[in-house]
């Protein structure tokens, strides 16, 4: 078994739509990726770009109208008697047997909000509790141990006394540290965390973000790291996806996409960056218009309305797709690759 | 917990004093007694009186004296649970109503049973399957339930049952047994009579909780705890029950407490038009009578219950939500 040369989770072509009265909003419109064991993948895009429906596509808890229309997530199984196995967790059935012992066991989710995303009238080591007797046959007694156990090992001060606490007595930190072990709780290979400092202090982000690399060394996991950060992205990511508008713009390894980006969405996200470089007292460079909205994305590349180094007749008629440009990076642009019109003459 | 509860129970007389005094003002607010009410009956029926007789029955029911001292007086005989005397019915008041009321209680059980029995489910199934075709059947049903004056329902019914079945399914005893000592018969009798005005009742606050339960899960079922349990790979119904109903059933709960004296105001019309002997029909009899005592006895006890089932559901909310019992 080669961990370096199987992904643990592929995902290819992915299209996760929602149908509604107005329109069909292509969410997720046929997206690539590959996540490697003990990896750190960090998807980065703005609000609205498909970032979270990719991930809630990979557990199958897309809401409805969503739906998943086409495409693979294929998920490497190891079985019992040491094969590997792979299944396309797009064909299962979102609420059936299989992919409800894989949500929450092997791929566990830590969400945006956890003032939310815990049940105010459960205690917390109730809610973790739960968790483990879901995936494990294991008394109650000794799932409280382990919750406990979890706890501990995310830094929860007294974990035994916080058992019983109720998520709105914990501060945002704490809670967050919580949620942390809760998605632990079953030794998940792949943890998926869905913008999982937006809802906390800076300095609390930082203790979040420390203790996340951590857990994923000692625990050998994976990571979807989904932000809009792209400081924090340049903290914990291996590997970066830059989404925009539902597709990928811009793939390839953190030092490549830091210092040598591609596509002209990638720079210009980083240039809005302000470094302790940047003269004082000016403006910050910006892209230029918002986000199409989803009912009226523009024909072509969905980025050409506001790219800098729009090609008339090009970009805002055929649709670039995502190829690489060199060993590591793949880019989404007509800037480095034919069109489809150049490769037939 | 139980600092919460002996806290709101301490409250109780106070609230209860406070209530007294408004009940008293408001059975007194129309111009004239009960004697004026009864002079006005014997001349009707073409005897009178004269005005010797008058001052007597006035003195004879302390209704001479001032206002606040009759109402002391009446305190004073309620505090030791002499309720007193009915002008009207010339029966002492807890004879007359003793029974009247339990039936009414009795009756406002079964009706709220099969009102939450009914409507949460409903509510259930049509927010989880919203659009589907149950949301709609229910939805249309719910608004037959709510248009529909439960006086109405109780005349079609009856209509039907007699036009169909050849039944007179009024009063909540058959004939044989409306004036006979309690007895296991007597309570299969009742037990069998109950069931239909338990429905016309039943069916206008089932409308009205369905669509608050419904509207109410709504609500919880987008929320990120929801996600959150779905994505941990609780199965669907499971987590719905768990977390988004038991959410959104605490709202409910804090409604008992005006649902218990809803239940005896609401039945007024339908135990009238259905015969029920229960309280409804007294306390509109007394009002109209100007039976003082009696009238106030019975808004006393609806105070009282309101009181009460405001304090159940508080601490129902307060055991059910821990943010309440906590915070």
């Amino acid at each position: 078994m080669d961990n370096d040369t199987n992904p643990l989770l592929s995902i290819r072509n992915l299209k996760t739509y929602f149908e509604m009265d107005e329109g069909t909003a292509q969410a997720v419109d046929g997206i690539s990726f590959d996540v490697y064991s003990g990896q750190v993948v960090g998807v980065v895009g703005e609000s609205g770009c498909g970032k979270s429906v990719t991930i809630k596509s990979v557990l199958q808890i897309v809401q409805k109208p969503g739906r998943i229309v086409g495409g693979e997530i294929i998920w490497r199984v190891q079985q019992a008697d040491g094969q590997e196995k792979l299944i396309d967790l797009a064909q299962l059935d979102a609420q059936g047997k299989k992919m409800r012992s894989i949500r929450g066991s092997e791929i566990a989710l830590i969400p945006q909000e956890p003032m939310a995303a815990f049940s105010p009238v459960h205690t917390v080591g109730s809610q973790i509790i739960e968790a483990i007797r879901l995936h494990t046959a294991v008394s109650k007694k000794e799932a409280k141990r382990i919750a406990i156990e979890r706890l501990h090992e995310v830094g929860m001060p007294s974990p035994e006394q916080r058992m019983d606490a109720y998520s709105w007595e914990l501060s945002g930190g704490l809670r967050q540290r919580a949620m942390i072990a809760m998605a632990l709780s079953c030794n998940p290979r792949l943890l998926i965390a869905d913008e999982p400092t937006t809802a906390i202090d800076v300095t609390t982000q930082a203790q979040v973000l420390n203790l996340l690399r951590k857990l994923q060394q000692e625990h050998n996991m994976s990571i979807i790291f989904i932000t809009h950060d792209l400081g924090v992205i340049a903290q914990v990511a291996d590997y970066v996806v830059v989404m925009y508008l539902g597709r990928i713009v811009e793939s390839g390894p953190v030092d490549d996409i830091f210092h040598n980006p591609q596509h002209p969405y990638t720079m210009a996200l980083l240039e809005s960056i302000p470094t302790v470089h940047s003269a004082s007292k000016e403006f910050l460079p910006t892209i230029e218009g918002s986000i199409p909205h989803p009912f009226n994305r523009p024909a072509g590349c969905p980025f050409y309305p506001r790219c800098r180094s729009f090609i008339p007749g090009t970009c805002d008629t055929q649709t670039p797709s995502l190829q690489p440009v060199n060993e590591k990076q793949s880019v989404n642009c007509f800037l480095h690759h034919q069109t489809a019109v150049e490769k037939q003459n | 917990m139980l600092q919460y509860i002996v806290k709101r129970l301490l409250l109780l007389p106070f609230l209860l004093v406070i209530f007294s005094i408004f009940a008293f003002i408001i059975i007194q607010a129309p111009p004239g007694d009960f004697v004026t009410s009864y002079i006005a009956d014997l001349a009707a029926s073409g005897s009178s009186v004269d005005q010797a007789q008058i001052d007597a029955l006035r003195e004879r029911y302390g209704l001479d004296q001032p206002m606040h001292i009759q109402y002391l007086k009446w305190m004073g005989r309620i505090v030791t649970g002499d309720l007193g005397f009915s002008l009207d019915w010339r029966k002492p008041i807890k004879e007359l109503i003793a029974e009247r009321l339990m039936l009414t209680v009795l009756l406002g059980l079964f009706t709220f049973v099969f009102t939450w029995l009914l409507a949460i489910p409903i509510g259930i199934i049509s927010a989880v399957k919203q659009y589907s075709f149950l949301d709609y059947f229910f939805s249309v049903f719910n608004y037959f339930g709510v248009a529909t004056p439960t006086f109405m329902t109780a005349l079609i019914l009856m209509w039907l049952a007699f036009s169909v079945f050849g039944v007179s399914i009024t009063g909540l005893f058959s004939p044989e047994f409306v004036d006979a000592p309690w007895s296991m018969a007597r309570a299969e009798d009742l037990l069998r009579h109950i069931w239909l005005p338990m429905i016309i009742l039943g069916l206008d606050g089932t409308a009205r909780l369905a669509r608050i339960m419904r509207a109410n899960l709504l609500d919880e079922l987008n929320k990120p705890y929801v996600e959150m349990a779905r994505a941990k790979g609780m199965s669907e119904w499971k987590l719905v029950i768990k977390y988004p109903v038991r959410l959104s059933l605490n709202p409910l709960v804090s409604t008992i407490g005006w649902y218990l004296p809803l239940i005896f105001s609401g039945s007024v019309i339908v135990a009238t038009v259905l015969n029920l002997p229960t309280i409804g029909p007294m306390l509109l009899r007394s009002l109209t009578n100007q039976d003082m005592f009696l009238a106030g006895t019975i808004v006393m006890i609806y105070l009282f219950l309101a009181v009460i089932g405001t304090l159940i559901s508080d601490i129902l909310l307060a055991w059910l939500d821990p943010r309440i019992r906590m915070g």
